[in-house]
């Protein structure tokens, strides 16, 4: 029947239920400023504001615990219950909406009463012991149960655990014996990257956050991100920690362990020892890294920059096919391919769009490539003995370097992908006091690295980078005609989905290291340049449907998806918390660190050219480099059996 | 004046509410709803004309008239025969009610149980559709147009709860929402809704049909018409019953042949347990409300297996949403269980009374909120027999 159709054809079926929606102010009604009296102090604030947020505005505390700044309200918990002048029950803050003047008592005996039962009932029902557990010292349950004064456990308590831990996902671990049932999970996951792989299952006490028919994780459709581990309060999701192996390979004196660091943990690592988020350690890390024991430290960066070449070239080659061929399967626009959680993504929910995927691999995996073929070529060490580990702040590239196919070197090209965290709880182990230490550099001979390469870290800087090579290449010009500083604002910022166009003003000569592909770039002259950027798959979802119904994202080029909000410095191996806030001074961060570079584009880097000369010697694209890397991809859809 | 069957369960002429209504602006069907005092009988007793004013007032072409058939309270069966003996009043009323709101669409929950009316509901829709009862420019009157669709529920207690029910009917897992908004602002499909018990919806269509004032001459001033009583328990002559609002407890055990009583759980599981010397207590909303559930139980029976079974019942039936009710009810079971075997101290009794209140104060919704009354009353009225239970080892 007509009228029981959704109002609109865009309501996607994974969207989270409007039960755990924001209370949308225009779903109340319109209006413009509404007074409100928290604790004897009065306010003025935009209508259906969140009790919670206008006691912010007053310096209120009230404690959180389902409440996410990234996510739709849940309202679940309880414990961040009000009292209301004229009204029976308690409220939660974080839900209700004002509309009407109100006076509000923050903690009333009720109030704290309902409190302290919420946070027994939590620990009653909680298994699990804070000084074996990772996340002690920055667990919101155990801050609050401090805070608010928990003496005893009055409802009992967990002796024997209920739930098995499910290790079987390469990059998310879940003990569901430690979680309380705030649902952040559930809601980053539906609602934030529309996957759907998590959901709260059965009823009353029995709850529990589960999966399609309890099948283990690794057995489902989830994308690996991690953006769940970064948003749960407690310890009962965490990434499938490979330290002990780490430090086992770095004892072995036989082993060569070579590690390599990506842009974004740098950005983000100072917060796991006090620091404001912001704080790039990037040469601090050198130094506490050696002190661990890893025998070479890689900057990502130079792998970043041999990316953006052969990504940039597989692009040109395309758009050659495209638009000079008629070739009408070059698919157009292409897409990069560098974030693996959101490579995992196309490949269960849009396979049939797997020809648009760049070949190019990701920098980290391109790096492990290169350790065990070229570096243990020119110095002379058995690739076999070699263990590579890469500082990620993802965690779905714990999955990547585990897919069968990432062994082009004839070994595993990448041996262990640590996160951030993980990162920094090797670093405390080692007894480093990693804000204190002496900066120092990058070895060689991959320490050479280019600002393009840092800027991958933040949604955009791939398609910044790609763009400032690419454009250097074509027009035989600067980037710097066309951009002050040579900084792509338009391609930058946290817009969810963003697009660009840029008229190719002119052509120069093919540059050397393309000419074995191009005779010349006359067809780009006056070509206008379209290009996109999403981040977090929600986004990248909306691009794609875009795409498959003909809209302007169809009619791009080049389209740069990130599976995490923010790109790589949000990735789900980040330190926690984190919160649009946090995100945006890690960028910062990241900026900073490209303007500081001599080298700011991919092609200029000397290590880079120096890689195409002696190694992959038919250049970019060519044949070795297609066997090195480059990827293929598996066709997965969404359907378990 | 009987006050036996003076409004559902009488012969008051088919669509006479309905050709009434016809003949009348939305405003003024609002405004005779409101003059005669109709509270909603799913169990908030909300009063139905302030429901729906506010649904006619909302914004939006499209509205939902939804009609409240999850009967999932322990103890009721009321709705089960108005959809059974009454079907068309009850799509009368809803079709008013469409009227009255702008609505085009309705869609009845119907508790899956009973799963075997859906034959005869369509049957009876489909009648109506003929008539031009429903459909389009119904009975002549240019634009209105409005159909009813019957989805079934799939066993959840909670449900029935307003929010919980539209995020069922839209395909969620059963959970209810934060309000505000409430359903007729942001309903089914984020359209104004109105949501209406069964009973509800078949009295709008009598005050309808004979107005607001014939219809206030039954019950209290604060509770106007009648109600539907279903009863169980150990009295002669369980069954459903019509009768006006405001009547004593005792007054009812005469009518229904329960005399001798111990107590009286009035509302379900979610109501809460009266004891015989409160047997003048009045069945109102002002006094002691009820969804129309009424448990009797005869002086044999122990109250603290009655409290274990309504405690079950919420353990079962929570949604597991929100921590106090979700944990809360599974805490109060187990000190039912230790007062069972006489292992409950005080100290832990005084903890469970204020968990009790707890809940029923921060709880999300109606069904955590009331989940402890039956429990807090036990114990409170009958706080000797419970409290007396001998640990194991002196029994033997
Ligand atoms: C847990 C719970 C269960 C409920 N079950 C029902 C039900 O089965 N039938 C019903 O009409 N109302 C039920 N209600 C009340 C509804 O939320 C809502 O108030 C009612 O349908 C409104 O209709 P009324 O205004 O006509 O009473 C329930 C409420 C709660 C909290
Ligand atoms: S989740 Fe938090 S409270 Fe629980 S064991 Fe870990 S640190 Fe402690
Ligand atoms: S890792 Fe990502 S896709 Fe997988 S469950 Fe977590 S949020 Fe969902
Ligand atoms: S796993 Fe973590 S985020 Fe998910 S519901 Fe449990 S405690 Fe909350
Ligand atoms: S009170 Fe109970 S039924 Fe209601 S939302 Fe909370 S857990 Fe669910
Ligand atoms: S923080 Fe408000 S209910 Fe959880």
């Amino acid at each position: 029947m007509a009228f029981l159709k959704p109002i609109s054809p865009n309501t996607s079926t994974t969207r989270a239920p409007q039960s755990q929606r924001r209370n949308e102010p225009e779903a109340i009604g319109p209006g413009t400023m509404v007074s409100v009296t928290i604790d004897g102090a009065t306010t003025e604030v935009p209508y259906a504001t969140t009790i919670l947020d206008a006691a912010k505005k007053l310096n209120i505390k009230i404690p959180t615990l389902c409440h996410h700044p990234d996510l739709c309200v849940a309202g679940v918990c309880r414990i961040c219950v009000v009292e209301i002048e004229g009204m029976r029950n308690l409220q939660a803050s974080c839900a209700y909406p004002l509309t009407q003047p109100l006076k509000v008592n923050t903690h009333s005996r009720t109030v704290r009463q309902a409190r302290r039962h919420v946070l027994d009932l939590m620990l009653a029902n909680h298994y699990g012991q804070c000084t074996t557990c990772w996340r002690n010292g920055n667990c919101e349950l155990q801050q609050l149960a401090e805070e608010y004064g928990v003496d005893m456990t009055r409802f009992g308590s967990v002796v024997t655990p209920k739930h098995e831990i499910d290790r079987s996902s390469y990059s998310v671990v879940r003990d569901m014996n430690k979680c309380i049932g705030c649902r952040r999970c559930v809601r980053t996951c539906i609602d934030l990257q529309e996957v759907g792989a998590l959901e709260a299952t059965r009823r009353g006490a029995e709850t529990l956050i589960s999966t399609f028919q309890d099948k283990p994780l690794g057995d489902v459709v989830c994308i690996a991100c991690g953006q769940c581990i970064n948003r749960c309060p407690t310890g009962a999701l965490m990434a499938n920690d490979p330290t002990d192996d780490v430090w086992a390979a770095i004892d072995d004196p036989k082993k060569h362990v070579v590690i390599q660091t990506a842009p974004s943990p740098r950005a983000a690592i100072g917060e796991c020892f006090g620091q404001p988020p912001g704080t790039a350690l990037t040469f601090e890390l050198n130094t506490a890294l050696r002190y661990c024991g890893f025998d070479k430290i890689f900057d990502t960066n130079f792998t970043a920059d041999l990316t953006i070449i052969e990504e940039g070239t597989e692009l040109l080659m395309r758009l050659h096919r495209a638009l000079v061929g008629g070739d009408t399967t070059a698919a157009v626009p292409q897409f990069t391919s560098c974030s693996p959680g959101w490579v995992k993504y196309l490949e269960h929910f849009y396979p049939e769009m797997i020809p648009h995927m760049s070949t190019a691999k990701s920098p980290q995996q391109m790096f492990g490539t290169i350790i065990k073929t070229y570096y243990a070529k020119v110095h002379n060490i058995d690739p076999a003995d070699i263990v590579t580990v890469a500082l990620m702040p993802c965690s779905a590239k714990k999955f990547e370097c585990n897919r069968p196919e990432m062994a082009a070197s004839g070994y595993k090209d990448v041996d262990f992908g640590l996160t951030t965290r993980e990162m920094a709880a090797m670093i405390k182990e080692a007894g480093v006091d990693l804000p204190n230490v002496p900066p120092s550099e990058f070895d060689s001979p991959f320490g050479t690295a280019t600002g393009s390469g840092v800027v991958f870290g933040a949604t955009g800087g791939v398609m910044e980078a790609a763009l400032r090579t690419v454009i250097e290449l074509v027009t035989g010009e600067k980037v710097e005609t066309l951009f002050e500083n040579a900084n792509i604002m338009p391609v930058r910022g946290f817009d969810g989905v963003r697009y660009a166009e840029l008229k190719i003003p002119k052509v120069g000569p093919v540059p050397p290291i393309l000419q074995h592909l191009f005779k010349d770039f006359e067809w780009l002259n006056g070509v206008t340049l379209k290009v996109g950027v999403a981040h977090g798959t929600a986004n990248a979802k909306r691009v794609i449907e875009d795409i498959k119904a003909g809209g302007k994202f169809s009619e791009c080029h080049f389209i740069e998806f990130m599976a995490c909000p923010g790109g790589c410095l949000g990735g789900g191996g980040q330190p926690i918390p984190t919160s649009p806030e946090i995100r945006a001074a890690r960028a910062k961060a990241i900026y900073a660190e490209d303007m500081g570079y001599d080298i700011r584009k991919s092609h200029e880097n000397p290590d880079v050219l120096r890689i195409y000369e002696e190694f992959l010697t038919d250049g970019p694209c060519g044949h070795k480099s297609h066997e090195l890397l480059h990827t293929s991809y598996t066709v997965r859809g969404r359907f378990i059996l | 004046m009987s006050t036996r069957n003076p409004i559902l369960f009488n012969d008051i002429p088919a669509e006479s509410g309905l050709r009434r209504a016809l003949e009348m602006h939305p405003l003024d069907i609002v405004a005779e709803v409101r003059a005669s005092g109709l509270k909603g009988r799913g169990g908030a007793g909300f009063p139905t004309a302030m429901k729906w004013q506010l649904a006619a007032a909302a914004e939006g072409a499209t509205k939902y008239v939804v009609c409240n058939a999850d009967e999932g309270e322990p103890g009721t069966f009321k709705d089960r025969v108005l959809l059974s003996d009454f079907a068309d009043l009850v799509f009368e009323g809803m079709t008013i009610a469409s009227l009255a709101i702008g609505a085009t669409g309705g869609i009845v929950y119907l508790r899956g149980e009973y799963t075997y009316l859906v034959a005869h509901l369509e049957s009876v829709l489909a009648r109506r559709r003929q008539a031009n009862l429903l459909g389009n420019d119904i009975l002549g009157r240019k634009d209105w147009n409005f159909d009813i669709v019957i989805h079934l529920g799939s066993g959840a207690y909670v449900c029935g709860e307003e929010t919980a029910l539209i995020e069922s009917l839209e395909g969620h897992r059963g959970e209810p929402r934060n309000r505000p908004p409430f359903p007729v602002n942001t309903g089914y499909m984020g359209r104004p809704t109105i949501v209406n018990n069964v009973e509800t919806l078949c009295l709008a269509a009598r005050v309808l049909a004979r107005g607001a004032t014939w219809f206030r001459q039954y019950g209290t001033h604060a509770s106007t018409g009648s109600k539907l009583f279903s009863v169980s328990g150990d009295c002669a002559k369980p069954g459903v019953y019509e009768l006006p609002m405001g009547i004593t407890i005792a007054d009812l055990l005469v009518e229904v042949g329960g005399l001798g009583a111990k107590a009286v759980q009035v509302g379900g599981a979610s109501g809460h347990c009266v004891p015989s010397r409160l047997f003048d207590r009045t069945l109102a909303f002002e006094d002691a409300p009820t969804g129309g559930s009424i448990i009797i139980f005869g002086q044999q029976r122990d109250m603290l297996a009655v409290a274990r079974n309504f405690m079950e019942f919420f353990v079962d039936e929570s949604c597991g949403q929100c921590t106090p009710c979700r944990y809360g009810n599974s805490v109060l079971l187990d000190g039912i269980e230790r007062l069972e075997k006489g292992t409950c101290s005080i100290r832990h009794l005084n903890e469970l009374k204020a968990l009790g209140e707890t809940m029923e104060l921060a709880s999300k919704c109606g069904l955590g909120q009331s989940a402890p009354k039956a429990f807090l009353s036990i114990i409170e009225h009958f706080h000797d027999e419970v409290l007396g239970r001998e640990p194991p080892h002196f029994a033997a």
